[in-house]
């Protein structure tokens, strides 16, 4: 039990579950912060993959460590993104509830 | 490698076990708690043991990018966000959503093992040599040889992601009137 830090596998399962809760939120969230703080967790399990295959597979161990900081940049850039749209959404809509955000009533 | 527990590796392993807890727990509350607030900061904790598992796989550089970037640019943003926007800061989940949680919960978990039961039953064949020890100073190294053009393009996304944040905000002032 102890000696968990050093298997590849480890890593694998926090990762996959760090991609299932991503997706669950993704699923079941209703505001647009709240889909945009499951696509972090979603980001996050992909990168814990790089770097794990990084740490005990790669030939290079340079690959996994800037794929995952471009990753980082790659986030940085989404949230900003999409939080300045959720605010001018908001100023629209008065809501960030997504299931507001319709101008059609059909 | 001895493993009991009054040992160095027995003690960085019940560090390590620590970091997984925070990493899973904080996940868990970021996609479960109905206030967005509480969201946010189970998000940062699940990123703090995430950096710390950064840390376990032999890189430190990343591990304190993730805590700047993340922990303490994403999220800071995030919770200014929340601010702005939330005025009563409750995420109405269960408003006639039970299938979609239900449906929600039974695609996480087919998604969750059938993700893990690959990474944990593949026979994974390491590299034979490295040919280098994935130091900072290699890093360095290879951001400037082989992914200089990747790291020029990074740097003009960041540029358009700045700029076209201040235009999505600006027309949304002009549109939205007074508030």
């Amino acid at each position: 039990m102890l000696a968990l830090s050093s298997q590849l596998n480890t890593y694998l399962v926090i990762g996959a579950f760090l991609f299932a809760a991503g997706f669950y939120g993704l699923v079941q969230r209703r505001s647009l912060i709240g889909m945009l703080i499951s696509s972090e967790l979603i980001l996050a399990g992909a990168s814990l993959n790089m770097m794990a295959f990084n740490r005990f597979l790669a030939p290079d161990p340079t690959v996994g460590q800037i794929f995952t900081l471009f990753i980082m940049g790659i986030a940085a850039a989404e949230a900003a993104i999409t939080l300045s749209i959720i605010i001018a959404v908001y100023r629209n809509y008065k809501s960030i509830d997504a299931e507001d955000l319709q101008d059609l009533q059909g | 490698m001895n493993h009991t527990l009054y040992s160095a590796d027995g003690l960085a392993g019940l560090v390590f076990l620590g970091l997984v807890a925070a990493t899973v727990s904080g996940a868990l509350v970021a996609v479960i708690a109905k206030r967005l607030v509480r969201s946010v900061a189970g998000l940062s904790l699940s990123f703090t043991g995430l950096a710390g598992l950064y840390y376990f796989l032999n890189s430190p550089f990343v591990a304190m990018m993730e805590l700047l970037i993340y922990v303490g640019a994403v999220c800071v943003a995030i919770v200014f966000a929340i601010m702005l926007a939330e005025p009563h800061s409750e995420d109405k989940v269960g408003k006639g959503s039970g299938l979609g949680a239900l449906f929600g919960m039974i695609a996480g978990g087919l998604v969750f093992f059938g993700v893990a039961a690959v990474g944990a039953t593949t026979k994974w064949s390491a590299a034979k040599t490295k040919i280098n020890d994935g130091s900072l100073t290699e890093v360095g190294k290879s951001l400037l040889t082989s992914y200089s053009f990747v790291f020029e393009l990074i740097s003009v996304v960041l540029l358009v992601a700045i700029i076209g944040a201040l235009v999505l905000a600006h027309s949304g002032r002009n549109k939205g009137g007074d508030i």
